[in-house]
């Protein structure tokens, strides 16, 4: 089960969110030529706005427990980021954050709830299916991942879904988009992974990163 | 990239702001967030009409802000759709108590934003409907993609709903009125370049100097054929053929003629493209008996244009006659 220093509490979640924001700022220009190879070139630009965006909030205010970190995630994408990825991105944080919301620290049956709540919000925003080349095809095999893992071990379960979530983004590349504006190009789409999949594995494998990265930074319950 | 802009991060800011400053008389610009008004706020009484979507299609959509059409205008960053965070104060400034009408092209972001903002407004006590254009027939098969984009006919939803709102209609009305202008309209364009988005620096994709991409949509994304190069009259043929076999007009019928300009090219050669569309009409025993030649949805200098052809009733045709007085559409009042 989760240790000491990888309790996955409010300061994880807020950890989890600097760490996505650095990482997407990192591979930002990787973000927009994969999207310019299929949709119309702004995932990368558009995540990284988004991303400032709750660190700067962050820096205003540290939320006080996973689901409050998500929610104000979630209201920041919605509301900086726009395109296709703002809504989904911001639906799957906000439903991510109603399942959690009871949890002061998340064990692994925790985390897997907050995922399959995740995907659950992106399918129903975005009405697609796993196989249609979206962010789904990283979020599905994380969200099932998840739920094998040790039902009393966050950390392992965030593990199993970053791996999964990775396996499942690079498994787009030779699908042809059904959804989203790569849809157009038809079988021109396929060879080219997509960038939802891809910035959606590497937000997942963040929270594996600050989970690991949480000694002598947890919260109040930290060391218990 | 060439372009006469100060920082690419700033374009659609310092751009808004020179809008508002040239049309402070029918417009008022909102900051933070961003979206244009008409003059005077809501009028009382009026179903509001709101639409939206990336920059960068200029004039459309705050061009087309006033009287006679769209009560707000919401434009995101370019070829991004706006967020909720804009949509939902652009919808409560249009709302003038008889509930709001968005018009939202088929894009997914732009779908999934106006539907995450309608739902904010329905929470706030606003009535909102959606009118969905979906006019191009470029998007043969609609089952396994996001369905047909929303082009150039979104030029002719806003003219006739506005026209429909301005009367005094209801707001069931206002959205019937909507419905039936996209089921009477498609579209069909081509690109002879791609255009270069200010902040990727680079053209959004590779054309080749005799080559044409057919069947492009409105943000520079490569349509479904490329071809080479013919004359313009071959192109219009390509152009006008499917528009009219989607539809489904035929003879005795009357239409709308809108040949559109992508931004990069002169008005001489639309009304070459014109001439040809309108023989091939002609031909076909339907008679053109209204027109638009000219840039009213762009892609930034993207060269190129799109043929729209409007089944128009008595109607429609007496809305779209009815007075409009916008930035860029201005007849009648």
């Amino acid at each position: 089960m989760a240790g000491p220093d990888g309790r996955l509490d409010g300061a994880w979640a807020e950890r989890w969110l600097r760490e996505s924001a650095r990482v997407i700022a990192e591979h930002r220009e990787e973000l927009i030529d994969l999207d310019r190879a299929i949709g119309d070139g702004d995932h990368g630009e558009n995540m990284d706005r988004g991303f400032k965006a709750i660190v700067a909030k962050l820096d205003d205010e540290s939320p006080d427990s996973v689901a409050a970190a998500l929610k104000m995630a979630a209201m920041m994408l919605m509301s900086k980021v726009g395109g296709a990825a703002g809504p989904l991105y911001g639906t799957a944080y906000l439903r991510a954050s109603t399942a959690v919301a009871d949890s002061d620290a998340l064990d692994g049956q925790a985390v897997a709830a907050m995922l399959a709540a995740g995907r659950d919000g992106i399918v129903a925003r975005g009405k697609a299916q796993s196989g249609d080349k979206t962010m789904v095809d990283a979020w599905t095999p994380a969200a099932e991942a998840a739920v094998t893992a040790d039902p009393a071990d966050g950390v392992a379960a965030l593990v199993a879904a970053a791996d999964a979530a990775e396996t499942g983004a690079e498994a787009t590349k030779p699908l042809v988009a059904r959804k989203g504006r790569a849809s157009y190009l038809g079988e021109r789409s396929a060879g080219h992974l997509d960038p939802g999949a891809v910035s959606s594995a590497l937000i997942l494998r963040a929270a594996v990163t600050a989970a690991e990265s949480g000694s002598g930074a947890g919260g109040p319950g930290a060391g218990a | 990239m060439k372009k006469l802009i100060n920082d690419p991060q700033k374009v659609v800011d310092e751009s808004v702001e020179g809008f508002g400053l040239a049309h402070s008389d029918l417009v008022t610009v909102h900051t933070d967030p961003i979206f244009i008004g008409r003059v005077g706020g809501a009028v009382p009484g009026k179903v509001g009409l709101v639409s939206g979507g990336g920059s960068g299609h200029e004039p459309l959509h705050g061009g087309y802000v006033g009287k006679g059409m769209l009560d707000a205008a919401v434009p995101g960053p370019v070829f991004t759709s706006p967020t909720p965070d804009q949509i939902v104060p652009a919808t409560q400034a249009a709302d003038g108590g008889a509930g709001v009408v968005h018009i939202v092209k088929n894009y997914t972001g732009d779908v999934l934003n106006f539907e995450t903002a309608g739902e904010l407004c329905a929470a706030e006590g606003i009535e909102v409907r959606t009118v969905l254009v979906n006019d191009d027939v470029a998007v043969e098969d609609s089952l396994y993609t996001a369905g047909r984009r929303g082009v150039a006919g979104t030029v002719l939803v806003e003219k006739i709903a506005g026209a429909a709102a301005e009367r005094g209609d209801t707001l069931d009305a206002v959205e019937a009125v909507g419905h039936k202008v996209v089921a009477n309209v498609r579209s069909m364009g081509l690109a002879l370049t791609p255009c270069t988005v200010p902040h990727a620096g680079k053209p959004s994709f590779d054309l080749a100097e005799d080559e044409i991409e057919i069947g492009i949509g409105i943000h520079g994304e490569p349509g479904r054929h490329r071809v080479g190069l013919e004359p313009a009259d071959a192109l219009t043929e390509h152009l006008l053929t499917p528009v009219v076999e989607d539809l489904g007009i035929g003879s005795g019928e009357k239409a709308l003629l809108f040949v559109n300009g992508m931004g990069g090219t002169p008005l001489s050669e639309l009304y070459i493209v014109y001439r040809k569309a309108a023989q091939l009409l002609a031909d076909r025993g339907v008679a053109v008996e209204r027109s638009l030649v000219g840039n009213y949805i762009t892609s930034l200098e993207m060269q190129g244009c799109s043929v729209t052809v409007l089944r128009l009733d008595d109607e429609l045709t007496e809305l779209w006659d009815a007075p409009v007085h916008t930035p860029a559409l201005r007849w009648g009042a």
